[in-house]
């Protein structure tokens, strides 16, 4: 028998979790004997300060010998040990409530079906006892490709400016002035004006094309279609600004002498509408409804020098680079293509840069004027969007969220900053600090989309055509007339400086 | 059983028959207004009727008023049974397949009705007003609901009771419930058979 009762006492030695049976009280229980003035020594009122038996039997029972030693060996201090010096603060009881409340279902005693029943209603929101959800096989046909949701673009309109820092300057919130343009052709697609060097304003109304001189405020009528179903789908002045070129929805490319008012040139080799145009000194590039992208040398009677072809649809945003070395062109099909000015090695023509993140038709094309490979490109409705590229590189520089269609953007020659045209819902021109992008301004009156801007000569006042049948003139980058004068007296005083230094 | 309808509306009353019509009637509607508020389909592919005394619009898609034909004319069956307990349109992305919109129309059946014959005092005028005025809540919700940023698609779920054998071309679905979402109650009719409480759940803007 002794053995057995040998081998009990090894278990329970064995067993560190347990008490030892028959080992001495601790220390804490001897105390808390004799402190403890009731008869239940282990239940004591957690209001009682410096009594450790209110952490109960329980912990010190897991380790009972190294609780014991070790309250022994340090110097007895009110109710604490050396990791946790003061136990009174502690809620012992109200923490041990907490834990195990934490893990009781919500009701007191449930019994199991009860219990899982109420997991299943606050899982699924019904019991799954009583209830069968149904759903009629095959889904509806979804909304057709393509289809955005118009809510989009009413609601996530932000009426002010991104940026509130001070202007610098006076921005008139009203246009300068309006001119009527009665049956302006309401079609994205089209370039319909253009200001030339000279300050004459080209205007495409429908057939004919306008010329309103800034200066005098006259206006001529350069020409009409003689066929009433063809109508001018785009204008563009040579940088001189004596000859202006036209496309024609007839597929025509004309120029015509501004002097004399008569046709020099009547250059077909497009297949479709000429909705975009682009000068570089005597080339005369066409963008086209095909695709495609025709050089004309309008010198030589073959005139057709080069085809692009880079688009799969029509072409609506053309612009030569200010050194002329690079033609950016912006299609229905999303694409930005950049294009060297000499074919490459195979006699061909290819892109040098193709950008493919606009997610709707790109019409605004603009390069930077101070730096020559900084291109910004704005999107349709679809995508809203303005980008700035490093057509060297192929990087996206910066991209704004214009929250609207995005028809057209100008450089600021006179500020760093730029200025674009929007459609739906505000019809509003947006003038943005570039490289920081953000808002300067927004300058509201059109009542329909902003079809085309273009700038006057001297870089002060942009020219905004809207399919509300109005012109409206801008003065948005006014020179300063300190700075204006400080300006001419440095180009002076530069001057000056060179001649001495020659003479 | 015509009879007895004939007899329901002389008497300005509401029988289980004309209740289910009812409000078999109102979930066409409403599924209508919702799919066009939210432009779930584009609004020129809607028409606009005259019902309730508002002017509403309604799906001319033949193939999704077809579909929208057959879950009525099944809801009406059900109502007639008292067996559908709730009806949820669930509005999901197209990409993500994330569910991000929840309108759930709880029914309340008066099995009662199922026994005695008579007609409830209520009259039709009194229920199309509290349609009209749930209807007029679901159009004014596009001004709280968050904008459906990307392309959405919608589904219709029936809640009925267990013991109901699936019919042919119908399927059992999950509750396709949203994570982390907003709810708010809107206003609720009765027909003094059929009670339908309408809610909306919408996911929360991930930033507050």
């Amino acid at each position: 028998m002794a053995q057995f009762l040998f081998e009990a006492d090894l278990h329970g030695l064995l067993k560190l979790d347990t008490p030892i049976p028959n080992a001495p009280p601790a220390r804490w229980q001897r105390k808390a004997k004799e402190s403890g003035p009731g008869p239940s020594p282990v239940c004591v009122s957690p209001m009682k300060p410096a009594n450790r038996s209110h952490s109960s039997s329980k912990t010190p029972s897991k380790t009972p010998g190294k609780s014991g030693s070790k309250i022994q060996s340090t110097p007895t201090k009110a109710g604490g040990d050396r990791y946790i010096p003061n136990r009174s603060t502690m809620q012992m009881e109200m923490a041990n409530f907490l834990l195990t409340k934490e893990n009781d279902p919500a009701e007191e005693s449930p019994t199991k079906k009860e219990q899982q029943k109420a997991w299943a209603v606050n899982l699924n929101g019904f019991d799954v006892e009583e209830a069968k959800i149904l759903r009629l096989s095959g889904k509806p046909q979804n909304a057709p490709e393509g289809y955005q949701n118009n809510l989009k673009v009413l609601y996530s309109q932000k009426m002010t400016p991104g940026s509130s820092r001070k202007n610098s300057r006076y921005i008139p919130s009203m246009p300068d002035r309006i001119l009527d343009a009665p049956e302006i052709r309401n079609d994205y697609y089209l370039n319909l004006i253009d200001w030339s060097s000279q300050n004459f304003l080209a205007v495409a109304l429908d057939n004919s094309v306008y010329l309103w001189n800034h200066a005098t405020g006259e206006i001529i009528q350069l020409l009409q279609m003689e066929h009433p179903d063809v109508y001018i789908s785009s204008v563009s002045w040579i940088k001189e600004g004596n000859y202006l070129a036209v496309g024609t929805s007839s597929a025509e490319v004309q120029l015509w002498d501004i002097q004399q008012q008569k046709r020099l040139r009547n250059m077909t080799s497009h297949c479709a509408r000429v909705g975009t145009l682009s000068w570089n000194s005597y080339i005369l590039s066409s963008g086209a409804r095909t695709g495609h992208i025709h050089h004309h040398d309008v010198r030589v009677a073959e005139h057709h020098v080069a085809t692009l072809a880079g688009h799969t649809q029509e072409v609506c945003g053309l612009k030569w680079s200010l050194d002329g070395r690079y033609l950016a062109s912006g299609g229905n099909d999303n694409l930005v293509n950049v294009w060297p000015c000499t074919q490459g090695g195979g006699g061909d023509f290819a892109p040098v840069q193709t950008f493919t993140q606009h997610q709707g038709a790109v019409k605004a094309v603009a390069w930077c004027p101070w730096q020559m490979n900084v291109l910004a490109t704005g999107g349709g409705t679809s995508d809203r969007h303005i980008r700035i590229w490093n057509v060297c590189s192929g990087a996206c520089l910066s991209t704004v969220d214009a929250h609207s269609q995005v028809c057209s953007i100008l450089w600021s020659t006179n500020y760093k900053e730029f200025v674009s045209g929007h459609g739906f819902a505000q019809n509003q021109l947006v003038l943005w600090k570039y490289p920081t992008m953000t808002k300067v301004a927004e300058l509201q009156g059109h009542t329909a989309r902003i079809l085309n801007l273009t700038m006057s000569p001297d870089g002060t006042t942009v020219a905004s055509a809207a399919a509300d049948e109005t012109l409206r003139l801008w003065r948005c980058f006014e020179m300063d007339p300190i700075k204006k004068k400080e300006k001419e007296k440095a180009n002076s005083a530069k001057s000056s400086i060179i001649h001495q230094s020659i003479r | 059983m015509a009879a007895q309808q004939q007899l329901g509306r002389e008497h300005q009353g509401i029988t289980l028959r004309g209740s289910a019509e009812l409000v078999a009637e109102f979930f066409s509607y409403g599924i209508n207004s919702i799919l066009y508020q939210r432009g779930i389909y584009p609004p020129e592919t809607f028409t606009r009727v005259q019902k309730y005394g508002l002017t509403l619009l309604v799906t001319t898609d033949p193939e999704l008023a077809n579909y929208l034909n057959n879950v009525t004319e099944q809801m009406k069956e059900w109502l007639y049974k008292c067996i559908v307990q709730r009806l949820v349109v669930v509005i999901s992305s197209i990409e993500s397949s994330e569910v991000l919109e929840r309108w759930q129309f709880d029914i309340e059946c008066d099995k009662t009705a199922k026994d005695d014959n008579g007609p409830r005092e209520k009259s039709q005028k009194a229920i199309q007003d509290e349609i009209r005025s749930v209807i007029r809540q679901i159009t004014a919700t596009v001004t709280f609901l968050p904008l459906l940023e990307s392309a959405c698609a919608f589904d219709l779920l029936i809640y009925t009771d267990k013991d109901l054998a699936v019919p042919a071309k119908w399927e059992e679905s999950g509750p396709q419930f949203i994570a982390n979402s907003e709810e708010v109650r809107l206003r609720s009719f009765t027909t003094t058979i059929h009670k339908v409480n309408t809610t909306v759940a919408y996911k929360k803007d991930s930033v507050p």
